[in-house]
C-alpha cells in the first residue's frame, strides 16, 4: 500500500507511445507525502504525458501507478477524486469575476458552503489577489491567472496537487509568489508534484527528476544533484568574452566553454589548478580579465554534463 | 564561414532611444524611456507583465508610433521612417510562425520571399543559413519532424534572411533542451560578434545572463541597466543567505517578523533570507533561532541572482493595480 510506506505517489515502469514513438520511457520515481516534486526536463522530455497517466486521465502502454492510495489505471476515478490537476491551459471562465470561478469550483467538487467562504478568502490572500475578487479573470494578467487557477485547483482540500507547467510565461515576481503558495501548503501536508522547462526551478523544489527524453536522467534533492556534478565550474568576467573562449577552447581539463553576457563559464575536472592555468594563459596571451573565480554549478550544468557523459 | 557572410554590412546597427513616450488614453505604458544600444551588443530587455517591454519593442519594430520622445533603429527614424526599419530589422519569438507542413527549406524561401530578398541572393543566402543553423543535410526533412532546438534554429535562420542589423528574439529559447540552447547562443554571440545588434526580451534569468547588458523596466520606466554582474554586484541592496533549519515553517514565521530581515522566503529545502550584514546576521541569527526553537544547521552567504535583483527592483509595485492584460 502507498500509504504506508510514507509515498503518495508511486510510478514503476511506466511507458507511453504516440504512434510507436515513446513519450515516456521506462519511467519510475516515488513520491513522499509532504514533497514538491519536479519533473524537469525539456520540451519533449514527457512532462505533460506523465502528469496525465498520474491524475488518471491517461493510461500508460505498461507500467503501473498508484495516486494517494489508489490505481490509476483500475481506479481512475477514485484518483480524480483526491487530487486535483491543473492542466497547461487551465479551464478558468475568462467572464466570470475571481469570486465566481472559486465559487464555481467549489460547486463542482463539492464544497460545503461553509467552509468555503473562509478557505477561499485565505487562498486569495496568499496569492496576493484580494483586492480582486471582482475582476473578471479575462482581464487577469497571466501571473495571476495561473494564481487564480492554482486557487481553484486548492478549493476542495486535494491530498495531490498536480501542477503541469504553471509558471510557463510567468515573470519573475509572480512566479515567486506562485512558489511561495506551494511552499506554503507543505504544512498542510499536501503532496505537489510540478512540472517545469525551466531548469533554475529546479532548486526550488525539494526533491526532482531530471528527465530528457521520456527517461529519468537522475533523480534526487537539488543539493545531492548537484554533489554529483563531475568536475566544477568557473566563472571569468572579462570585456572580451569571445577572445576568452578562443583561447581556453580545446585546453587541458576543460570540458565545456560557454559565452555568457559579461563573461565566460567553464566546465572543468579540477578548479583550483585550471584556474590558474586559465589566469596564466589568459595573461600571456594579453586577453583582460578582471575575475576567474570558482561558481556554484547549476542543475543545467549537471545536466548537460550528464546527457554528454552519455554519448 | 557562413556567419562571416550573414553579418557582413551589420557594422552600423543600434537601437538609440530618447525620451520615449507612449501613451494610452490617460494611461502611460512607455514613460520617458532613454538608452542606446552598441552595434554587436546582446541587451537584454527585463520586466513583469505591463511593464511596457512589449510596446517599447512595437515602437522599436516601426509597428506603433511613439506618443513622445525618439527612437532611431539601424540608422532610421521609426516615427518617420517605419518602412525602412523594418527592412533593416528580424524578429523571432518562442511561438515563431514556422510552417510545419512544408520542409526546412520550403520554408526558408517562403520567409526569402516575405523579406524580399533579391532571386539572384535567396538561394545562396537559404544555403548559409542552413549551414549557419546546423541543419546540412535536413534540408528536406518536415519542419513538424525537427526537434526543438532544431526548429530554434531554423526560425533564426529564417529570420536573418534578409540581413537586418538588429534583432528582436522574444523568449529565443524557452522550453528547448540546455544544450541545444547553448548551440543557440553560441550563435548569436556569433552575429553579435559581426556587429549585428541583438535585442532580447525575456522573463527568464537564464537567457538574461546571456546577454551583455540588460535594462529592466517596471511601470514604464528604465529602473536599471547595466552588464548581469553589474546589477547583481552593485544595484542590490544587502546579501543574501541560505539557511538550513528545522522546523522551515517556525523558522520562516520568526525570521519574517524580525525588523532585521528585509525578506525571508523558503527555497527548497532551506530558505533564503536577505539582510542588510551578512556577517552581523550570521553572528545573531543561529542564537535567535535558537531561542524560538529552531536548530540551525547551516547559514552561508550565497551569491545574488538576476531574478533577486528583478524582484527587488520590480516586486510589490505591479500589484497596485494598473496592471494590464498584456
Amino acid at each position: 500500500m502507498a500509504e504506508a510506506s510514507g509515498d503518495s505517489i508511486k510510478a514503476e515502469g511506466l511507458v507511453k507511445r504516440f504512434a510507436g514513438v515513446p513519450a515516456v520511457d521506462d519511467l519510475s520515481f516515488s513520491v513522499r507525502r509532504g514533497e514538491i516534486f519536479g519533473l524537469v526536463g525539456p520540451d519533449g522530455a514527457g512532462k505533460t504525458t506523465t502528469m496525465r497517466i498520474l491524475a488518471g486521465v491517461m493510461s500508460p502502454d505498461a507500467g503501473t501507478a498508484s495516486v494517494a492510495g489508489f490505481d490509476v489505471v483500475r481506479d481512475p476515478e477514485a484518483v480524480k477524486n483526491h487530487i486535483s490537476y491543473m492542466p497547461q491551459r487551465f479551464g478558468l471562465y475568462e467572464d466570470l469575476t475571481v469570486d465566481e470561478n472559486i465559487r464555481f469550483y467549489a460547486d463542482l467538487f463539492g464544497v460545503a458552503a461553509r467552509d468555503r467562504e473562509e478557505h477561499a478568502a485565505r487562498l486569495l490572500e496568499a496569492a496576493r489577489m484580494a483586492e480582486f475578487r471582482q475582476r473578471l479573470a479575462g482581464n487577469l494578467s497571466g501571473g495571476m491567472k495561473q494564481k487564480l487557477g492554482l486557487a481553484c485547483a486548492l478549493v476542495h482540500h486535494p491530498q495531490v496537487l498536480l501542477l503541469d507547467e504553471p509558471t510557463t510565461g510567468v515573470d519573475p515576481v509572480s512566479r515567486r509568489e506562485f512558489w511561495q503558495i506551494l511552499y506554503s501548503l507543505l504544512a498542510e501536508n499536501v503532496t505537489i508534484v510540478i512540472s517545469t522547462a525551466y531548469l533554475d526551478e529546479a532548486e526550488r523544489c525539494t526533491r526532482l527528476a531530471l528527465l530528457f527524453k521520456g527517461r529519468s536522467l537522475l533523480c534526487d534533492t537539488p543539493e545531492r544533484l548537484k554533489a554529483q556534478m563531475p568536475g566544477a565550474t568557473l566563472m571569468v568576467v572579462s570585456p572580451q568574452p569571445r577572445e576568452v573562449r578562443e583561447r581556453l577552447s580545446g585546453a587541458e581539463g576543460i570540458s565545456n566553454v560557454v559565452l555568457v553576457g559579461d563573461g565566460v563559464h567553464l566546465v572543468v575536472d579540477d578548479a583550483p589548478r585550471r584556474c590558474a592555468e586559465a589566469k596564466q594563459m589568459l595573461t600571456a596571451a594579453g586577453i583582460p580579465f578582471d575575475e576567474i573565480a570558482e561558481s556554484e554549478p547549476s542543475i543545467e550544468d549537471l545536466f548537460v554534463a550528464y546527457v554528454q557523459g552519455q554519448g | 564561414m557562413a556567419v562571416q557572410e550573414i553579418i557582413a554590412g551589420a557594422a552600423a546597427a543600434s537601437v538609440r532611444v530618447e525620451s520615449l513616450e507612449k501613451r494610452f488614453g490617460r494611461f502611460t505604458a512607455v514613460d520617458r524611456v532613454s538608452f542606446a544600444t552598441e552595434p554587436g551588443e546582446i541587451f537584454g530587455f527585463l520586466g513583469p507583465n505591463g511593464a511596457g517591454k512589449s510596446t517599447t519593442i512595437r515602437i522599436l519594430c516601426g509597428l506603433l508610433r511613439p506618443t513622445a520622445g525618439k527612437a532611431v533603429v539601424a540608422g532610421f527614424d521609426v516615427a518617420t521612417q517605419a518602412e525602412e526599419v523594418r527592412q533593416n530589422i528580424g524578429y523571432m519569438s518562442q511561438k515563431f510562425s514556422l510552417y510545419n507542413t512544408l520542409q526546412v527549406v520550403e520554408n526558408l524561401r517562403f520567409f526569402a520571399g516575405m523579406y524580399s530578398v533579391p532571386r539572384a541572393l535567396a538561394e545562396a543566402r537559404i544555403r548559409e543559413a542552413v549551414a549557419m543553423a546546423g541543419l546540412a543535410g535536413h534540408e528536406h526533412d518536415l519542419t513538424a519532424t525537427l526537434a526543438g532546438g532544431w526548429k530554434q534554429r531554423l526560425a533564426l535562420g529564417c529570420s536573418i534572411l534578409h540581413r537586418p542589423k538588429v534583432l528582436f528574439l522574444d523568449e529565443p529559447t524557452s522550453g528547448v533542451d540546455p544544450i541545444s540552447r547553448r548551440q543557440f547562443w553560441d550563435l548569436i554571440h556569433e552575429m553579435a560578434g559581426g556587429g549585428v545588434t541583438v535585442f532580447v526580451s525575456t522573463h527568464y534569468m537564464d537567457e538574461a545572463e546571456y546577454c551583455n547588458r540588460l535594462a529592466l523596466m517596471n511601470r514604464g520606466a528604465l529602473v536599471a541597466l547595466g552588464t548581469p554582474n553589474e546589477l547583481k554586484r552593485h544595484l542590490m541592496k544587502g546579501a543574501l543567505l541560505l539557511i538550513k533549519c528545522e522546523p522551515l515553517g517556525t523558522a520562516l514565521e520568526v525570521l519574517q517578523h524580525n525588523p532585521a530581515v528585509m525578506e525571508a522566503a523558503v527555497f527548497g529545502e532551506g530558505l533564503h533570507v536577505t539582510v542588510q550584514d551578512a556577517t552581523a546576521a550570521g553572528a545573531w541569527l543561529p542564537g535567535y533561532l535558537a531561542e524560538h526553537g529552531v536548530e540551525c544547521m547551516r547559514l552561508q552567504p550565497i551569491p545574488l541572482s538576476l531574478e533577486d535583483v528583478f524582484v527587488q527592483l520590480t516586486g510589490g509595485r505591479i500589484h497596485q493595480g494598473g496592471e494590464s492584460a498584456s
